[in-house]
């Protein structure tokens, strides 16, 4: 059991995670990697890979390998541990795994998904016995053998057909009619004129048969509810995934598959924690969108650290009454007002503090602080908001306020 | 130590011997077999002398690993007195797991 203390504490080591601690690292905030298994993620399981930008060909396991290093060189941590909970401490948040604890001022969430189980009889009792959802793990068991592939999405089509460098046949069953799959128009063309694969139209997997290991796969064609029989020694599902959220249920917001939401800059329901990757409610769920996220949900997190770590500094802690000028560059009558403020409380010398704040470098203070438009001028007293003026802010005004806060 | 088996070897390292023997099916193109890898071994230093620990390559052998039953991985199984007693598979096969059954042993 160890404490471990840090700026930034990504949950999940795949490729959101991963690109997430590159980011953090290299900005200087202490980064901290809790993986349960090895990173790398869902794509360490995928053999050959070939839409990433820039890397035409390459294999997930090896691919990630470099992205881990990556990590490390600009200083992140790896620590392997098992998260259940996240406590909101307010200023920081308590990351509980099964062996250690983390103290982080933000957590991303990169806990990616797993395949989905279709719950078939024999599914669950012939697992590692012929059942598979992983291509890499186990496609080399079935050499000269014969080999069943549920599914027709991007995954089943791209694993499926690294099967067969290894099996004798492959039999794709597609829910859909007669020459629709589910994937990419390039990955369909390719499968089609490979010879090993074979297809099964309009069915779905019934039951799975054998005495101890998988020797029969029974399939249910469902149009006409007929069930029909084929022999197979090992069998793949790819249909779909699921979010391993399960255990953020209460702590942050989710929809009611269970995939986070979170807004553009991957920010969640909850201040200072962020989602990435493919437990996020999402258009696109691939690597080159997970690391985006993680870029996108590290740079926000360091702003976040910055931006809190000064306004407790400037304004929160402050003894004495803190004025704080929301303005930005665009808006030059801001400028001009902070010249004129800047003079005209002069008079109260050290009585009071005077804070000039970008609302385009400081998003979220200016969110926190509910400023609309500029110019606004924020009244702060022991750490709290005591008065505000908006839009309309005259320099006599808020020589008043200030006499009354005194 | 973890003690390499193969088919020559298999009966005489586990089925003929009395007392615990643990038998980690990996293989190197596996990442999860890789990540418990290590666990394993470490586990096999600390019980050296009461529980006996083998591993078997299961790209180098196949057809052994089909006569088991084996045929995904990472799969452990676990041996009493020659007679296998439990087996874990997959994403049961987790380090809480693989104590708790050989606490059974």
């Amino acid at each position: 059991m160890a404490n471990y203390q840090h700026d930034l504490v990504i949950i999940g080591g795949g490729p959101g995670g991963l690109a997430a601690a590159i980011y953090g690292a290299r900005s200087k905030i202490s980064t901290v990697v809790i993986e349960k298994a090895s990173p790398g993620g869902q794509i360490a399981t995928t053999a050959e890979w070939e839409n990433y930008p820039g890397t035409p060909s390459t294999s997930g396991p090896e691919e990630m390998k470099g992205w881990v290093k990556h990590a490390e060189k600009f200083g992140a941590e790896f620590v392997k541990d098992e998260v259940v909970n996240i406590i909101d401490q307010g200023e920081t948040k308590l990351v509980v795994g099964k062996n250690n604890t983390f103290e982080a001022k933000v957590v991303i969430v990169s806990v990616g998904a797993e395949p989905r189980v279709l719950g078939v009889p024999g599914e669950y009792e012939l697992r590692g016995k012929g059942v598979s959802y992983c291509a890499t793990c186990d496609a080399d068991f079935f050499e000269e053998l014969d080999v069943v592939v549920v599914g027709s999405g991007d995954q089943a089509i791209e694993e499926g057909m690294y099967i067969t460098k290894f099996a004798e046949t492959v039999t794709v069953i597609v829910l859909h009619e007669e020459g629709t799959l589910d994937c990419t128009p390039v990955l369909k063309e390719r499968a089609f004129s490979n010879p090993k694969m074979k297809w099964v139209w309009n069915s779905t997997v019934n039951a799975i048969k054998g005495d101890g290991i998988v020797e029969e796969v029974e399939l249910r064609n469902i149009k006409t509810g007929e069930l029909s029989t084929i022999e197979a020694n090992g069998i793949f599902f790819f249909v779909g995934m699921i979010p391993q959220t399960d255990w953020l249920k209460g702590i942050i917001d989710m929809d009611d598959r269970g995939y986070i939401i979170a807004n553009e800059l991957c920010e969640t329901n909850v201040d200072g924690i962020y989602a990435v990757g493919d437990a996020r409610q999402k258009f696109l769920r691939q690597v080159v969108t997970a690391a985006a996220d993680g870029a996108i949900a590290a740079t926000a997190a360091e702003k976040f650290i910055h931006e809190e770590e000064g306004f407790k500094d400037m304004v929160i802690n402050q003894k004495v009454p803190v004025i704080v000028s929301f303005w930005n560059p665009t808006k030059p009558e801001t400028m001009d007002l902070n010249t004129q403020l800047e003079a005209a409380l002069e008079q109260f010398g050290d009585k009071i503090k005077f804070v000039k704040i970008d609302t385009y470098r400081n998003l979220r203070i200016s969110r926190k602080c509910e400023v609309k438009d500029i110019p606004t001028v924020v009244f702060y007293k022991d750490g709290q908001i005591v008065d505000r003026l908006d839009l309309k802010v005259e320099v006599d005004q808020v020589v008043e306020k200030i006499k009354g806060l005194l | 130590m973890m003690i390499e088996l193969n088919k020559d070897n298999y009966d005489a390292e586990v089925k003929e011997v009395q007392g615990a023997v643990v038998v980690d099916f990996w293989s190197p193109k596996c990442d999860p077999c890789m990540a418990l890898l290590p666990f394993v071994e470490k586990l096999a230093e600390e019980l050296e002398g009461k529980v006996k620990f083998c591993k078997v390559n299961s790209m180098q052998n196949r057809r052994l690993s089909i006569k088991e039953k084996v045929l995904g991985l990472p799969t452990i199984l676990f041996y009493k007195d020659g007679e296998k007693v439990a087996e874990l598979t997959k994403e049961d096969a987790t380090e809480e797991n693989i104590k708790a059954e050989i606490a059974k042993l």
